[in-house]
């Protein structure tokens, strides 16, 4: 019944800033089961006039989707407490709160948005900190998602990746057989979508520099061949790094950014290469002259990719080190593994698993060995793309729901789920952002 | 007789265009792409579509199964044609190849140059000069058939073969 009313309020959340989402819109899908309950206050307000965000929702909207927590909604709270002088816990103590948080917003001298906002453990009747942002008004949504990754942090243990954000490509159809493809960045919570660049050819395997400022991908605008193309999203000066004949595929930044595994077949079949960004040049990395070799991903250590290969008939899972060119085979169960990303504590793998005729999630665990099934969309699903949250907490991947291409998001134990469904466009091939650092918003 | 040709060609050509204007004022959907697309004879991308000794346009799309880039026996007698057709005229083609959108997209787009690369060679054992060949490969970014089903996954399995100049 909680949870029901929890839901309905936080729809409402959802519903009247859908129009500010514009291209993507969070449903919530399946939640945990023992989620902390949290309490947000609604802040008081700065004086001088409403502000265009309402933070205090935005942060319970970034907790709810975590899957770790459950909100308590304005609805129900039995006092509305701004500071610590007016907590009263027993307050809290009564309607099930485990922590409480409760905020002021204020503006500077200059016009900045202030926001001074404690945390409170109910049980214990501690405070665990009392923190202050600034921000200018336009900005309000990066000082809330700040405060989320803040509070994420104290109650977990983790860094919150609320402020991150997502690449990804939307499409539409047209008649006659012309198609329209568009490489979008937005934020993690799929708000403030922005388009990077649109072509009537496709744009494919959008990718992060570790610096959060450069992406890699894939676009056929070029003589309507693939290239890959090098972008900075600060000035928007874009370079042509490759525009070989056959494949130009698959662009992957190594972790300390200066190196770009990608996949060519300008001598034969497709093989997997690494480009020396200062220098330009390029590695080759695998030699197989007949199977398809792709997927280049980095291992987090910067040593080894895995990738994908059909070398031993089917699509499987390898693993080459580089130094020695050393290659071994990671996956066993099925006859199609593919697109392999590492969990970024290089405990295992995410990849796309084929299993009855459905492709879904799935995560090897290198200790046991095992393949875990994250995804179970629906008994045909074609789940595709998996983009790892730089904390590790979420997976996100690219399916279909109703014949429309969408993104959804799982947590990598498997127990919460939400989607970010496109307006009127296939959405497809995401990608997260590394942390911005130092956190764009902490000014 | 060479008149006959230039005829039947003429004929096709005007076929080929009536059928774009009938597949534009087609809904877009399932059955805009898919209705009569096993013989390939609706693509109109091509100019100048060529035709058999009967007078039959030849096979401008070639399917495959899924995961494989292996010719099916039944294309083979369109591609002896067109290479036939080539060996007799100066004109260069692109093969492009596609893939249904199961998998994954990277692996898809190799998969899709496989395909183009097998009709290519195909054709250069017929004799077709390499140099008059083009492959490019677009995975499952451009389909045909928007449903998602094996009819129209059957249907975006493909190599197109493409007349350039």
């Amino acid at each position: 019944m909680m949870m029901r009313r929890l839901l309905i309020s936080l729809l409402a959340v959802f519903a009247s800033t859908w129009v500010a989402a514009q291209e993507l819109r969070i449903e919530i899908t399946k939640g945990n089961d023992k989620p902390t309950v949290v309490a947000v206050v609604p802040f008081s307000p700065p004086p001088g006039g409403a502000l265009p965000e309402n933070v205090p929702e935005i942060i319970s909207a970034d907790l709810y989707r975590s899957g770790l927590f459950k909100l308590i909604p304005p609805s129900d709270m039995l006092s509305l407490p701004h500071q610590e002088s007016e907590v009263h816990y027993r307050d809290w103590r009564a309607i099930g709160t485990e922590y409480l948080v409760v905020g002021r917003m204020g503006r500077d001298a200059s016009g900045l948005i202030i926001a001074e906002v404690e945390l409170f453990d109910v049980y214990r009747q501690q405070k665990l900190f009392s923190q202050r942002w600034q921000a200018p008004v336009s900005d309000l949504r990066d000082m809330a998602h700040a405060i989320s990754d803040r509070i994420y942090l104290a109650l977990t243990g983790v860094r919150g990746a609320f402020s991150t954000k997502i690449l990804y490509v939307s499409a539409v159809n047209l008649p006659n057989r012309r198609y329209n493809y568009r490489l979008m960045v937005a934020d993690a919570d799929g708000y403030r979508p922005k388009q990077i660049l649109e072509s009537s050819e496709p744009i494919l395997s959008p990718s992060w520099s570790p610096n959060g400022v450069d992406i890699a991908y894939v676009s056929f605008e070029y003589d309507r061949r693939p290239a890959i193309m090098l972008h900075n999203l600060k000035t928007g000066q874009r370079q042509k790094l490759t525009h070989f004949p056959g494949l130009n595929s698959a662009p992957a930044f190594s972790p300390d950014g200066r190196q770009l595994a990608m996949v060519l077949s300008k001598d034969g079949s497709p093989d997997i290469y690494v480009m020396d960004l200062s220098t330009r040049y390029l590695n080759r990395i695998t030699k197989d002259n007949i199977a398809i070799d792709t997927e280049p991903a980095w291992m987090p250590d910067g040593k080894s990719l895995v990738f994908t290969s059909n070398r031993g008939g089917a699509p499987q899972i390898y693993r080459v080190v580089l130094a020695e060119g050393w290659t071994e085979r990671m996956t066993f169960d099925g006859d199609y593994n593919a697109r392999a990303v590492p969990l970024p504590d290089s405990s295992g793998i995410a990849l796309v698993h084929r299993e009855n005729g459905a492709f879904r999630i799935a995560v090897l665990e290198f200790a046991t060995g095992r393949l875990k099934v994250l995804s179970h969309t629906n008994l045909a699903s074609l789940d595709e793309s998996p983009t790892i949250a730089p904390n590790g907490s979420m997976l996100m991947y690219a399916t279909e729901k109703q014949g429309r291409g969408i993104l959804a998001a799982v947590s990598v134990d498997g127990i919460v789920r939400f989607d970010l469904p496109g307006k009127d466009r296939d959405v497809r091939d995401p990608s997260w952002s590394p942390f911005f650092n130092p956190p764009q918003s902490s000014r | 007789m060479i008149d006959v040709t230039k005829k039947l060609a003429g004929f096709a050509l005007v076929s080929a265009v009536v059928l774009l204007g009938a597949c534009s004022s087609t809904p877009e959907g399932e059955g805009a792409d898919g209705a009569g697309t096993m013989d390939g004879s609706n693509v109109s991308s091509q100019v100048g579509s060529d035709v058999d000794e009967f007078g039959n346009p030849l096979k401008r799309v070639f399917y495959f199964d899924f995961d494989k880039a292996t010719l099916n026996a039944d294309v083979r007698s369109d591609l002896d044609k067109h290479a036939k057709r080539l060996n007799n005229n100066s004109i260069s083609i692109r093969l492009e190849g596609h893939a249904d959108e199961r998998g994954t997209r990277e692996y898809n787009l190799a998969l899709g140059e496989r395909r183009a690369k097998a009709v290519a060679n195909y054709l250069a054992i017929q004799g077709v000069n390499n140099s008059r060949i083009q492959t490019i490969s677009y995975g499952e970014e451009k389909p045909v058939a928007f449903g998602s089903d094996e009819a129209s996954w059957a249907q975006n399995r493909r190599v197109e073969l493409i007349d350039i100049k």
